[in-house]
């Protein structure tokens, strides 16, 4: 599974994310105020904290999406300072929403996300059936499925782009029990096949069962880290 | 399939994504038809609205091509609107963003589903202005009222899906757009009437009086697809 999920090299040993001191401003506020952080391939990180502590600030600046000030940072081998643009298409970002057209089926979405990369039909067909969304929920509009299934189909976008850092915010969020054991054992299964993921949640018993780390931030800064 | 052909026809390639997205767009609306349900039959209702209003034949043969592209106009801000919301509705836009899908690309395929939906509007507004107003096409008319349109709705498509995107994040994005768009496709309103003036004959006007007018358009369409796709990352991004 991991050659046709992510391509990589599962023995890589250069961290995916590597913060040094990273600084992030939004607007005038400095909403990571010296970030020291390193994450390996495969591992599933728990990202703690208060709300409006920068978990979410923390995972855009992995996905290149904020501005890394001062400090460095490489993602996936990518040098934020310089060039976190062409980062984007390697990882992941799914937040409260999960970026699906709801009038097209579930094959049709995971179609769409995977062709912005060029996946192959055979690719994309192994990521409907990988999430389990393959038979009849596969011709299904998204409209018409329950919550647990759009982000169970948002994931399975995110494998037929090839992504292979996963940021996922508050990914429990709207789900009912079933949908977060679901969850949870695409996230364990897409780790094991080499995916790095780092989840920020507010729900640190079930998350904590789910990563290998925990990574607490309050006010823009690491303040501990401890292995689950 | 070689890599290169592959890359061609998916969203690795400036290109690959507008056609991407623009075969996306052309089937959400195939499955929604909010098109054929609910933007031409307000267009239709426009244009007899107008018919009641004014009840005069003369009059309406005179005014029948200011009529068409005002209906045009209407009919484009639905449009625009659903084009950007069905982006918005589940964070589709940010997600092709934060993947690092082409932002030119992305422009340019939703002015080309946009483009080819205005092309069926604006047919069917002629259609109607010629059975319902009784305008009066020439062969030689035709030909400049099919120029027209498609340099017309080349224009409004760029110029919607700039504004439509600019829009898209902001509050009260509904009445915001039409604040936007109106007085910017100002210079498509009169360029295209004019034109169709001279197609359908209204007042005596010749058809070769018509064609000067597709310059103005011509330069609008061209002025907007170019900044729109330069312009449509940084836009986004913000």
């Amino acid at each position: 599974m991991s050659t046709v999920l992510h391509g990589h090299d599962p023995a890589s040993i250069e961290p995916v994310v590597n913060l040094c001191d990273a600084v992030a401003v939004l607007g005038s506020f400095p909403a990571l105020a010296g970030v020291t952080m390193t994450v390996m391939r495969g591992e599933i990180v728990l990202l703690s904290g208060p709300n409006g502590a920068g978990k979410t600030t923390l995972l855009r600046l992995c996905a290149g999406l904020v501005a890394l000030e001062r400090g460095q940072g490489r993602v996936l081998g990518v040098d934020l300072a310089n060039d976190r643009e062409s980062v984007r298409h390697r990882v992941g970002m799914i937040g409260h929403s999960n970026g699906l057209y709801g009038d097209l089926t579930v094959t049709e979405n995971v179609r769409f996300w995977g062709l912005t990369v060029g996946a192959s039909e055979s690719e994309i067909d192994l990521a409907v059936s990988r999430m389990g969304l393959d038979g009849r929920l596969a011709h299904l509009p998204v409209s018409r499925l329950s919550a647990g299934q759009r982000r169970r189909t948002a994931l399975a976008g995110l494998v037929a782009r090839r992504a292979e850092l996963w940021l996922l915010d508050e990914p429990h969020a709207g789900l009912d029990a079933a949908g977060r054991d679901e969850l949870d054992s695409v996230l364990k299964m897409a780790a094991t096949a080499g995916a790095t993921v780092i989840v920020a949640s507010h729900e640190l018993e079930r998350a904590s069962k789910l990563a290998t780390r925990q990574v607490e931030v309050i006010a823009g800064q690491v303040r501990k880290v401890a292995a689950l | 399939m070689s890599n290169t052909v592959q890359q061609r026809f998916t969203g690795t390639t400036v290109i690959g994504t507008a056609r991407l997205i623009a075969a996306k767009d052309l089937r959400v609306e195939l499955r929604s038809r909010v098109l054929l349900n609910q933007v031409l039959p307000f267009a239709l209702i426009v244009m007899v609205m107008f018919a009641f209003a004014l009840d005069s034949d003369a009059v309406l043969e005179r005014v029948a091509p200011g009529l068409v592209w005002l209906a045009a106009l209407f009919s484009a801000l639905i449009m625009v609107s659903r084009s950007f919301a069905v982006e918005t509705a589940d964070g589709a836009l940010d997600q092709l963003r934060s993947a690092g899908v082409p932002a030119m690309g992305i422009f340019i395929g939703k002015m080309m589903a946009l483009m080819a939906q205005l092309v069926v509007l604006v047919t069917l507004l002629i259609i109607a202005a010629v059975v319902l107003y009784r305008a009066e096409l020439s062969w030689a008319g035709s030909v400049l009222l099919v120029t027209t349109g498609l340099t017309a709705t080349c224009g409004l498509a760029a110029v919607g899906t700039l504004y439509g995107g600019l829009a898209a994040g902001a509050k009260g994005r509904e009445t915001l757009l039409p604040l936007l768009l109106l007085p910017v496709v100002a210079p498509v309103l009169i360029g295209a009437t004019r034109a169709t003036e001279s197609a359908f004959g209204t007042r005596g006007v010749s058809t070769s009086q018509g064609w000067p007018w597709l310059g103005l358009l011509a330069v609008f369409a061209v002025l907007f697809s170019v900044s729109g796709a330069v312009a449509f990352g940084p836009l986004l991004d913000d």
